[in-house]
């Protein structure tokens, strides 16, 4: 049976902070808009953001888009396209004062001000001091933000459709995307979402990693639709990761325990960081003491029966001082590792934290693929913004407060762009191509008549272990190599995974196992990626390639000053330039990125 | 099971799908240990719970802050007592 079709000028997949910004465009300039969501908007992902949305408005000292950008550039060791960079750093503050219009309660200066304080990375004058460029309200920046911007929506009467998933593109025979179907989850009913405009807002995919600081929602979804619709996915290899999340859990333990004295122990006690770093030790930048933690699990002295975590131990400092000055830590240390930090040490591993790359836009929004004519081709009708996309602004690391200023600059420029193209499409919606429908219908029925398959949480388990161990925040040439085996058979298994439950309605194990389709081609496409980017940059550090003169800490220029793109047929991997023009001003030059 | 009955626990079991990975493991571990064996009341005490915010949520199931709703308090303390199902700690202890 024929699945029901609804047409809107435009669908959004994903209710985050860049989906819901996009949505504002296209419905305060009268399109039919709709915003399909897994979860209630304000529920979305974007609501853990807590730190704050970058911008150089100047309101506490002198500081300017220039030098933002700057630190943008450097920030991505180089691998963002440096067009979409000046575009974002030039339109922050536009977007940050827009938010402020909607309602968005920022924290003030005395003098009405919005009050900005400093991060990690952000300097003024090209960096020579950190200057204070976040802009927050309390500790709930992201949350705030998602609020002003539904009631914004409600207002504009974007149609919201929201606990249902998205499952697939609908792409006709020239490329052109006209829609996605995706599933009622209240229902189990399938419909094609018929549009000429088709928005990817789907956030990031940080489940793939046994440890993740991402809520579990985070599952990659447009990613996996994308691939499977032939769009290639940039840079994957480039995953962000924080040293200290709990072993197992992923909670964040923040860097402020370190710095009241917390000691990184291994399973004989031994403080490591002494051997790494013997100045710092345990306070040496956080991609450096993740390496190093990473070096002494696998070496054997990690601790646990598996010997798959260090330990954070705090036993020895005053319990009046923890419970002062590290509220919450207890409490987290107790609820997600079973451990009273105050007699015993947390166990901690490093946890995958961000995705750099995504599905590959320009500054515009515009879902862009290397074709006959050029590297970058429009996909007609499909856009992407967000986490999900590949701008690319944050190349292989981002800088903290940067990833909510992408979603506000690059959720508007999606639907500004989308609206422009609108304007000037015909009337009609194309139609709609039989087998594409069938293709989504067809994952779902091998879903729901698989027999004697495998099971969808052991199979997720095998991958979230797979990518730990051999895409980690260290990486090892051998590991990799073996890693892209062990995912490819992993994979393997998730053609094949079996529910058992098969009711139509809220069926939480059918979400799971689909979600497990997508999961898997992120899985398979950062393995592939970083396997063969033989080099250091970034987020990416390899044991096999070392700091030298010609490829200072292991970057090199020569060969890898581009981005991969992977596809999913065949497992091909392409690459193409990364954009070292700016829009106006000049090419930020290559160096080393030495803070 | 009737139908009524799954479908409800079906939603709620969505419902704690949220935006803190804190709060999704406390719920994960909930269900988990009470499975479809869920009683009535702690399904309508469940949806008032998750109608909330979820720094609002975090901060009730953290201990932070207490409800005012002692049935919904009970609720919390019971959360809060889950057994810890974190593999790595199980494996340790
Ligand atoms: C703990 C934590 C703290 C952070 N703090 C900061 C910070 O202080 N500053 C900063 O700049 N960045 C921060 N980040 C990063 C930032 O929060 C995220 O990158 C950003 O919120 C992603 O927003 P998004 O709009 O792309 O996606 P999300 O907010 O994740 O939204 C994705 C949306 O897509 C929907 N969706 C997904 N798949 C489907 C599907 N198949 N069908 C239908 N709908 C679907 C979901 O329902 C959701 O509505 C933090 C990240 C973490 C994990």
């Amino acid at each position: 049976m024929n699945p029901t079709v609804r047409k809107f000028d435009a669908v959004i997949v994903g209710a985050g902070g860049a989906g819901l910004r996009a949505a504002i465009q296209l419905s305060e300039s009268g399109f039919k808009t709709a915003v399909i969501t897994k979860v209630f908007p304000t529920r979305s992902h974007t609501v853990a953001a807590q730190g704050g949305v970058a911008a150089s408005l100047g309101n506490s000292e002198e500081d300017n888009w220039h030098w933002h950008m700057y630190d943008t550039v450097k920030g991505s060791d180089w691998l963002g396209d440096q067009d979409a960079i000046e575009f974002m750093c030039k339109k922050a503050n536009e977007c940050v004062i827009e938010l402020e219009h909607y309602g968005m309660p920022f924290d003030r200066l005395d003098n009405g001000r919005i009050y900005q304080r400093p991060f990690g990375g952000h300097m003024s004058n090209f960096g020579e001091k950190p200057v204070r460029r976040s802009c927050a309200a309390a500790d709930r920046t992201g949350h705030a933000m998602l609020h002003a911007m539904y009631q914004r929506n409600v207002k504009a009467n974007t149609q919201f459709f929201v606990e249902w998933m998205a499952l697939d593109l609908v792409r006709d025979a020239e490329g052109e995307v006209l829609g996605v179907t995706a599933m009622d989850m209240e229902t189990g009913e399938i419909v094609v979402f018929h549009a000429k405009a088709t928005i990817f807002a789907t956030g990031g995919a940080g489940r793939i990693y046994y440890s993740s600081t991402n809520a579990f929602i985070n599952t990659g979804d447009g990613l996996g639709i994308a691939a499977r619709a032939g769009i290639p996915l940039e840079d994957m290899e480039f995953w962000q990761f924080h040293p200290t999340g709990v072993a197992g859990a992923g909670v964040l333990i923040t860097e402020g325990v370190r710095g009241e004295g917390g000691i990184l122990r291994n399973a004989q006690g031994e403080r490591f960081m002494e051997r790494y770093a013997p100045n710092a030790k345990d306070l040496a930048s956080r991609d450096v003491v993740s390496r190093a933690m990473t070096t002494e699990i696998n070496e054997g002295r990690g601790c646990g029966p598996n010997k798959d975590f260090v330990l954070l131990d705090i036993t020895h400092l005053d319990p009046a001082t923890i419970m002062k000055r590290l509220p919450g830590i207890r409490e987290i240390a107790i609820q997600f590792a079973g451990v009273d930090c105050i007699k015993e040490p947390i166990p901690v591993v490093p946890t995958c934290h961000y995705q750099m790359g995504g599905i590959p836009t320009n500054y515009n929004g515009q879902v862009v693929i290397p074709g006959k004519r050029s590297q970058n081709e429009i996909v007609p009708g499909f856009y992407a913004a967000g986490e999900c996309a590949c701008a690319s602004v944050h190349g292989a690391n981002r800088l903290g407060t940067n990833s909510l200023l992408d979603l506000l600059v690059f959720g508007k420029s999606a639907g500004e762009t989308a609206v422009e193209t609108l304007k000037l499409s015909p009337k009609a919606h194309k139609d709609l191509p039989q087998s594409e429908i069938d293709r989504a219908l067809a994952r779902v029925d091998r879903l729901n008549s698989q027999k004697d398959g495998a099971n969808v949480h052991e199979t997720r388990l095998a991958m979230q272990r797979t990518m730990q161990k051999h895409a980690g925040v260290f990486r090892f040439a051998d590991l990799l190599k073996e890693g892209v085996e062990k995912i490819l058979e992993v994979q393997k298994d998730v053609q094949r995974t079996e529910i058992k439950d098969k009711s139509k309605v809220f069926n939480t194990a059918r979400i799971e196992a689909l979600e497990l389709d997508n999961l898997i081609e992120v899985a398979v496409s950062t393995m592939i990626s970083a396997e063969a980017r033989k080099e250091s940059r970034g987020a990416h550090v390899r044991n096999d390639c070392p700091d030298t003169a010609e490829c200072p800490d292991g970057r090199d220029d020569k060969n890898w000053l581009k981005h991969s793109l992977w596809y999913k047929e065949g497992n091909r991997l392409d690459y193409k330039s990364v954009k070292l023009t700016p829009l106006t001003v000049e090419t930020i030059a290559l160096k080393k990125r030495a803070y | 099971m009737d139908e009524a009955r799954r479908v409800r626990i079906g939603r709620l079991r969505w419902h704690c799908r949220r935006a803190l990975l804190e709060l999704d493991i406390v719920f994960q571990r909930f269900w988990g240990e009470v499975g479809d064996d869920i009683d009535e009341s702690t399904l309508d005490l469940m949806e008032g719970l998750l109608a909330e915010e979820d720094h609002d949520l975090w901060e009730l199931v953290s201990g932070r802050r207490q409800s005012e709703d002692p049935a919904q308090q009970r609720l919390l303390a019971r959360l809060q007592a889950t057994p810890n199902l974190n593999t790595f700690a199980t494996e340790r202890h």
